[in-house]
């Protein structure tokens, strides 16, 4: 209990003071380098997704598996 | 018979460019051949996915998928007779765009001749903080039916809810970060109706009872991911996912990937992926004597396993100046190695004392053949 009310402390001490001044460290023109295809491992998203139903089928771990994954609705 | 690894039924497509600003998914045709070959079973079909956008504010697309099994794996070969079958899916979904927000639904169906599944799913994303930050919401509900062959009074439901969060941002000029994590709850009927588990009958033979699950399931899977672009003009992606769920299974994988272009034109894809699992509760090799809990499982996906891929991709990519309303096209290649060490599933088509046959493991490996058209 204690240690749950001292972390809620460094929270709000954190928002109250720093995060009011953060502002967006990258202009939109220093962003090409994420844009280009290289940075996007899911960029076909029907082979993707049949690599994720592949690990699916033989494992017991299942969801948050990324941009092409996700709701598979099914065991 | 029964595909249990073969209950996709509807799919999202919606996030792939999420780690940017808000932007719909591209207009392409993507026809993939898939083929899968280890451990006795033989899976392969096409896959079909059209998407086309309007007015830069909509976005529609179609799926049509197809397994064509067959099988002869260690659970069929040590209690059943190999067999062939055919699981087909089929999905839609819209995409909205709204401002800096992306609304997507989508629908999915699979059929197989004991098996079918529909499901409903929802998503948005958000981006803010000067579009470096991008928060995601997702829900999905499955229905799924039961049934067995050779048996008509056979039938059973089960539904599936999946719960979804994703925060993604831009750290750097040359890094971004993602984490998200998913709640999937199932209820209903969950086994397998063909599967069965061994138990001693004496301390030199055994016998089979059919396996027998909990009518519930939650699990919890949360995923880290970081893509860093190289001084070289290279992809290196990474990713860390842990799991655990209420059958008393964790799990955690990571993988690392590297994709490196090649001149204007060309791709190479590497990847590594290290997955480990721990059993579930009910789960055993071989049971002391007939009925000795409340629920029995011998399915190896509930075992304790280590598995590595390796994974290799080419791709390509053209374009003609007549060609008037197709702007590119590609080919791409990827073949997967797959290695599956089992600690405590055996493999029983070894005669001897029971419990001491040798651990199984397989090898398997996936192709891929994908053709796209950007139009």
């Amino acid at each position: 209990m204690r240690q749950t009310a001292l972390i809620s402390l460094l929270i709000a001490a954190a928002l109250s003071s720093g995060c009011s001044s953060v502002q967006p460290w990258l202009k939109p023109y220093e962003r090409a380098r994420l844009a280009d295809p290289v940075m996007n491992p899911a960029a076909n998203p029907a082979s993707d997704n049949y690599m994720h139903h592949v690990h699916q089928a033989r494992e017991a771990m299942r969801g948050a598996e990324g941009s092409a994954g996700g709701g598979c609705g099914c065991n | 018979m029964q595909l249990m690894w073969g209950l996709r039924v509807g799919v999202l497509w919606l996030l792939t460019a999420s780690a940017l600003a808000a932007v719909l998914p591209e207009d392409r045709l993507d026809v993939l051949r898939h083929a899968y070959d280890g451990g006795g079973m033989d899976i392969k079909g096409p896959s079909v996915l059209v998407r086309k956008s309007f007015a830069d504010k909509v976005s529609v697309r179609a799926n049509y998928y197809v397994d064509k099994v067959s099988a002869a794996s260690i659970d069929v070969v040590t209690s059943a007779s190999p067999y062939s079958e055919e699981r087909t899916e089929k999905s839609v979904g819209i995409d909205y765009l709204a401002g800096k927000a992306i609304y997507s639904l989508s629908y999915g169906n699979s059929e197989e001749s004991d098996f079918e599944a529909n499901s409903v799913h929802f998503d948005m994303s958000q981006d803010f903080f000067g579009d470096l930050t991008t928060l995601s919401l997702g829900y999905s509900k499955g229905w799924d039916e039961v049934f067995r062959t050779g048996d008509n009074s056979f039938a059973e439901e089960a539904d599936r809810q999946h719960f979804r969060i994703g925060l993604s941002q831009v750290l750097t000029k040359n890094l971004i970060g993602s984490i998200g994590h998913e709640l999937i709850t199932d209820e209903g009927y969950l086994n397998n109706p063909y599967r069965s588990v061994r138990y001693l009958t004496s301390p030199n033979s055994y016998s089979f009872e059919p396996e027998r699950y909990p009518n519930t399931r939650t699990s919890d899977a949360t995923a880290l991911r970081l893509s860093y672009y190289l001084p070289w003009r290279a992809g290196l992606h990474g990713e860390y996912r842990i799991y655990s769920d209420s059958w008393g299974v964790d799990a955690n994988s990571w993988q690392l990937q590297l994709i490196q272009p090649i001149g204007q034109s060309w791709t190479v894809e590497t990847r590594y992926r290290s997955y480990q699992q721990g059993d579930a509760d009910f789960y055993a090799d071989l049971f002391p004597f007939q009925n000795a809990q409340n629920f029995l499982a011998r399915d190896k996906e509930l075992s304790e396993f280590s598995s590595t891929v390796i994974g290799l991709g080419v791709g390509f990519q053209f374009s003609k100046p007549n060609w008037n309303t197709i702007s590119k096209a590609g080919l791409h290649l990827w073949v997967d190695r797959f290695n599956f060490d089992y600690d405590n599933f055996r493999d029983i088509r070894v005669q001897t004392t029971p419990g001491t046959e040798p651990l199984y493991s397989f090898d398997a490996t996936v192709t891929r053949l994908l053709f796209t058209l950007w139009y």
